[in-house]
């Protein structure tokens, strides 16, 4: 019985075949003449779906943050991270949409924009043909990338209403502003400064922001003994804070080659994706090996700061550099946010999650390795200074990378010294004891849990 | 009566548990301890910066006990705790004044036993 049913089926579909084959031909011809293929609007819609997809892949980097910087504190005030980076894509997507869109891609001065308030009046596409919308939540995540930065270094002890505060307010004026200048076709693009996907805009905008911010807080209780010498104050959960970097590297594919905006060259994806993945690894490499030379282990810590080290690094150079040039950046990344760390602790500054060398310090660095090896062949202005000799791109990116620190010291100092002297920056002193969760959000991350520690 | 208070290393307690169990004596108490005495404590480091001296993690017994099984709990918990290395432990033995089982309200001997 068996072999002869299963006879029976091939058969059928032995028939069935060349009748569906023909089918489909006739389908596709069919629709082919009532209704022809418009390359311009295929390519549109192609270009906005790589747009969004990179979108909501820059946009889960945000649980990467939450999950980095839940990992590196301690569990006493996890809850209240993680609040802060729940709501500052809350209030970056608020600010960007009211405000911060207008002045960073509406037209106006070299300064800011001035039109598309709330997105209204705005034409329906952008210069290079994306629906303005798409490219919106392309820019809203970035911009809510850049505020949730500052949360790691300002962790443990930043009052959550100051907080909620500073978040609007980086992501609807001074984000957007720097933005401008870089992307919004401001004095800096004008000058021929090459951004590719935001060493400065978004990393070092943020990095500083965290170092003013920290320098303004204190270091938490206890972190510096009274003759000065640091005290660890160990991560609570290396797990999860692996977890933030995996997904931290695998949305900066989105972050960096959604940065080309389009899929009309494939070449200029493939070599962003690729120099991403260079530097990156590199980072973490030079990070592990620079720790395990200088304080006898390897320290998995490190390594994943080094990595993400070398992905905010090759941000700016990864569209118009060499693949060995992106492994060149990592290393130098790598290595930068190792010695950042410690010479951040000799200062006294206190930053919990490595926030400033990693997004300050390296945000910088990628910066300048554009003037260093940058190739016009591959789109940038003018040659790198390896390629010739030529100091003129590497004179113009110290330029944009100073004037970037310089206005975010300045008026991110000017907004945490307001808000300290309005609502407050710092929680009092018992309630950081005692930990954040129970202080200000009244409930435990680890409700059920014993979580005993001294520290 | 005396109650027993010993300190091992973690991975000795299925052995003594074992010897005690040999050795008639099965009720007893655990609990996590940190401590140091010879071994100092170690050391940790963490992005750069080292610990000072960290506790290490031991494992405390409690025991009571009538006289007569004083020295067979001693000689169990040194059988299984012992390997000779510095770190492996102390007993301290300290008179118990009274004993009751909640449930029965048995007092003394009766409700150690």
């Amino acid at each position: 019985m068996v072999p002869k049913i299963k006879k029976s089926y091939s058969a059928f579909n032995l028939k069935i075949i060349p009748a569906l084959l023909v089918s489909v031909i006739l389908s596709a011809q069919a629709s082919a003449e009532v209704e022809p293929i418009d390359i311009a609007s295929l390519k549109q819609g192609l270009d906005t779906v790589w747009v969004l997809v990179a979108a909501f892949l820059v946009f889960f980097m945000q649980a990467g943050f939450g999950m980095v910087e839940a990992g590196f504190i301690r569990a006493k005030n996890t809850c209240n991270i993680l609040t802060k980076n729940f709501l500052d894509f809350c209030m970056a997507t608020l600010g960007f949409f009211l405000v911060g869109y207008a002045l960073m891609f509406g037209n106006g001065n070299s300064f800011w924009g001035t039109s598309g308030w709330a997105l209204s009046g705005l034409a329906g596409e952008t210069a290079s043909g994306i629906p303005v919308f798409a490219f919106w939540l392309f820019q809203a995540a970035f911009c809510g990338a850049a505020a949730t930065i500052v949360a790691g270094g300002m962790a443990e002890r930043m009052k959550f209403s100051a907080y909620l505060i500073y978040s609007f307010i980086i992501s609807a004026l001074i984000y957007p502003i720097i933005g401008h200048w870089i992307w919004g076709g401001g004095w800096l693009s004008d000058m021929g400064f090459f951004d590719f996907a935001g060493s400065t805009v978004v990393h070092t905008t943020g990095g500083i922001a965290a170092l003013i911010g920290t320098i303004i807080l204190r270091p938490r209780e206890g972190k510096y003994a009274i003759d000065g010498k640091a005290n660890a104050i160990p991560a609570h959960s290396i797990p999860l804070a692996s977890l933030g970097v995996f997904i931290l590297w695998f949305g900066w594919f989105g972050f960096n080659a959604g940065s080309t905006l389009s899929v009309g060259d494939g070449f200029l994806i493939g070599r962003v994706a690729a120099n991403t993945n260079i530097a990156a690894a590199l980072g973490g490499i030079a990070a592990i090996v620079t720790a395990w030379k200088r304080f006898g282990k390897p320290d998995l810590s490190m390594a994943m700061n080094g990595t993400l080290a070398g992905l905010v690094a090759v941000t700016a150079p990864c569209a118009c550099i060499e693949p060995w040039a992106a492994a060149v950046i990592g290393i130098v990344a790598g290595i930068i946010c190792v010695l950042g760390v410690e010479f951040l602790d000799k200062l006294r500054i206190d930053d919990p999650v490595g926030a400033v060398p990693v997004h300050g310090m390296c945000g910088i660095w990628g910066t300048i390795s554009v003037g260093i090896f940058g190739k016009d062949a591959l789109g940038l202005a003018n040659n790198g200074f390896i390629y010739g000799g030529n100091p003129m791109q590497l004179g113009i990116q110290i330029v944009g990378s100073v004037s970037a620190v310089a206005f975010v010291l300045i008026t991110m100092g000017t907004l945490f010294k307001l808000i300290d002297i309005t609502v407050g920056l710092r929680v009092n002193r018992e309630e950081e004891l005692r930990g954040l969760d129970i202080g200000e959000h009244g409930m435990e991350a680890y409700g059920g849990f014993q979580i005993f520690s001294t520290s | 009566m005396k109650l027993i208070i010993a300190y091992i290393q973690p991975h000795k307690l299925n052995d003594v548990k074992k010897t005690l169990y040999k050795a008639e004596v099965h009720k007893m108490s655990v609990t996590n301890a940190l401590g140091c005495g010879e071994q100092l404590g170690y050391e940790e480091s963490y992005r750069g910066i080292k610990f000072e001296v960290n506790l290490l993690k031991k494992v405390r017994l409690e025991i009571a006990v009538n006289e007569d099984f004083v020295q067979k709990a001693i000689d169990a918990i040194i059988e299984g705790a012992k390997t000779g290395n510095i770190g492996d432990g102390k007993i301290f033995v300290v008179d118990l004044i009274e004993c009751v089982r909640i449930r029965t309200g048995d007092k003394g001997k009766q409700a150690i036993g």
